[in-house]
């Protein structure tokens, strides 16, 4: 894994006063927040809070409406930011006609990365068994994998990832956030979004969304203490409520929290 | 624009292409078959073969080809891979090169398949040269390409993108001179079928069948061709948004 240490004194992203409108909506609503770079975030949030809005506005493919966002010192989707910044959308976008090899072999000379990157990425996600194979005859999580394998060819300074661990075994899901630790350390900003509040352990730290605004700029620490509560899901509900009950525990059936 | 890029995309449609081998048969195989039936509807009837032969060698690639990249971009564009594609180092000019690198070659093959069974065992004849309308026949199919690439902006799913064929390819169909000659046509729909590309493709194939020689006539409808298809590229490509709603 390449480490590019980028300057200290720019932020990875810096996003101010942020809006996307959509039709009617206000998809995301006047959001600024800065992260450094080498850190790994999670983005948290329901589903249609406005997460995906979000990092297509940071990758530089979401029409926005008004304010700024500047990636490794600059605008969302100049060119100087193509083979820097990773994106990997919610739904796999990989050719399913084509196998897994192939697809990563044309993502690679388009990315222009060195030729042993997709070696390096199919083992990364663990799909070098599977390399010969159709993608459009993969498992939904393997294909995802194989979209998450195209976004680390490059080994970009910047990886936007829309909930790249949902449906995926509990064994997979360990193993891509060690190696989300892994990128991150070695210098990768990492903005991984999820619906699952449990994911918020393993991030550094967390942007909370609910309906296109950022409730919580935290860490998960902060957040559990902030608001009293001993898991997740609880601490998300007290947020949206503004209190911090110690009742916890009323909306996810399987944590064994609350009094 | 990047000749590694456009390169990779060419051969990536065309890897595409090899995985799925009933469309590549069904592009040889559709107008090979309906060159032979218009053969046999037509047989006996003098030159009729040798007049209608080889303006519909033109068009039925033409119309294949608008269909199979219209429904290839639109792919690309509802799956999300341009998108991703455009978020990488990647021009839309070499996206487009691409495809029609990847289309053309499939039109050679094509066009060489089907004017070979018409020239040989369907018997057609032109005074022209026949290799010019393998060449011809070749241009149409890109031009087919070039329209179906930019046309598939319009449409948002694959029900609306197969009814663009209809809506672009059949009026021009009707105008172009094979049903009646475009100097017979009503004035307004005379003018309009100068406005329209179908018209100098089948009038070129006329002149390679009316004339042993190359005529000047021949050559205009070439370069409009031609221009068409560039056009249409260059439309195609500007049609390509990095930036989405």
């Amino acid at each position: 894994m390449t480490s590019r240490t980028p300057k200290l004194a720019t932020p990875a992203i810096c996003v101010e006063h942020l809006t996307v409108v959509r039709g009617r909506i206000r998809a995301v609503d006047d959001v600024s927040f800065e992260l450094d770079a080498g850190t790994l975030v999670g983005l948290l949030g329901p589903s249609g809070c406005g997460k995906t809005t979000l990092m297509r506005s940071l990758v530089g493919t979401q029409v926005v409406s008004s304010g700024t966002v500047t990636l490794l010192g600059e605008p969302a989707g100049s060119s100087g930011l193509r083979d820097r910044v990773g994106y990997v959308t919610q739904v796999p976008s990989v050719y399913g006609d084509l196998t897994v090899r192939e697809n990563l072999s044309y993502f690679a000379v388009i990315l222009g990365s060195s030729s042993d990157a997709v070696e390096r990425v199919l083992a990364d996600v663990d799909l070098g068994h599977h390399a010969g194979t159709i993608v459009g005859r993969l498992s939904g999580g393997e294909r995802a994998r194989v979209s998450l394998a195209t976004a680390l060819l490059g080994s970009p300074s910047l990886l936007v990832l829309d909930e790249p661990t949902v449906g995926l075994d509990p064994l997979l899901r360990r193993s891509l956030w060690a190696l989300f630790r892994q990128l991150a350390a070695s210098g990768t900003t990492l903005l991984v979004s999820s619906h699952v509040m449990d994911e918020a352990d393993r991030c550094e730290r967390l942007l909370l969304m609910r309906d296109g605004q950022v409730l919580a700029d935290t860490t998960p620490e902060g957040l559990l203490s902030s608001t009293a509560t001993e898991d997740f899901e609880s601490a998300f509900v007290a947020l949206i409520e503004g209190d911090a009950p110690k009742s916890g525990g009323g909306i996810l059936g399987d944590d064994e929290e609350g009094q | 624009m990047s000749w590694r890029r456009t390169r990779a995309t060419a051969g990536r449609v065309l890897r595409q292409l090899r995985h799925d081998p009933r469309t590549v048969a069904l592009l040889v195989a559709v107008p090979a078959v309906l060159m032979g039936l218009l053969a046999w509807i037509l047989h006996g009837r003098d030159h009729d073969f040798d007049t209608f032969g080889p303006q519909l060698l033109g068009i039925f690639p033409l119309i294949v080809m608008f269909l199979v990249t219209s429904v290839a971009t639109l792919r690309e564009r509802t799956g999300g891979t341009l998108e991703r594609l455009l978020t990488m180092p990647m021009g839309k000019a070499d996206f487009v090169f691409g495809y029609a690198v990847a289309f053309g070659l499939a039109a050679i093959v094509q066009a060489l398949v089907v004017s070979g069974l018409c020239f040989g065992p369907y018997g057609m004849t032109v005074l022209g040269a026949a290799w010019l309308v393998v060449v011809v026949a070749v241009l149409d199919a890109l031009l087919g390409t070039a329209l179906g690439l930019s046309v598939s902006a319009l449409a948002t799913t694959e029900f609306q993108a197969v009814q663009f064929m209809p809506a672009f390819i059949l009026p021009q169909l009707l105008l172009c001179g094979i049903i009646v000659p475009r100097a017979e046509l009503p004035t307004v729909l005379h003018w309009i079928s100068y406005l329209l590309p179908m018209s100098y493709a089948v009038d070129a194939t006329q002149q390679l069948s009316m004339h042993a020689a190359v005529t000047t006539q021949f050559v205009v409808d070439v370069i409009v061709v031609a221009g068409f298809l560039v056009a249409s590229l260059a439309l195609g490509a500007t049609t390509l948004r990095r930036r989405t709603p």
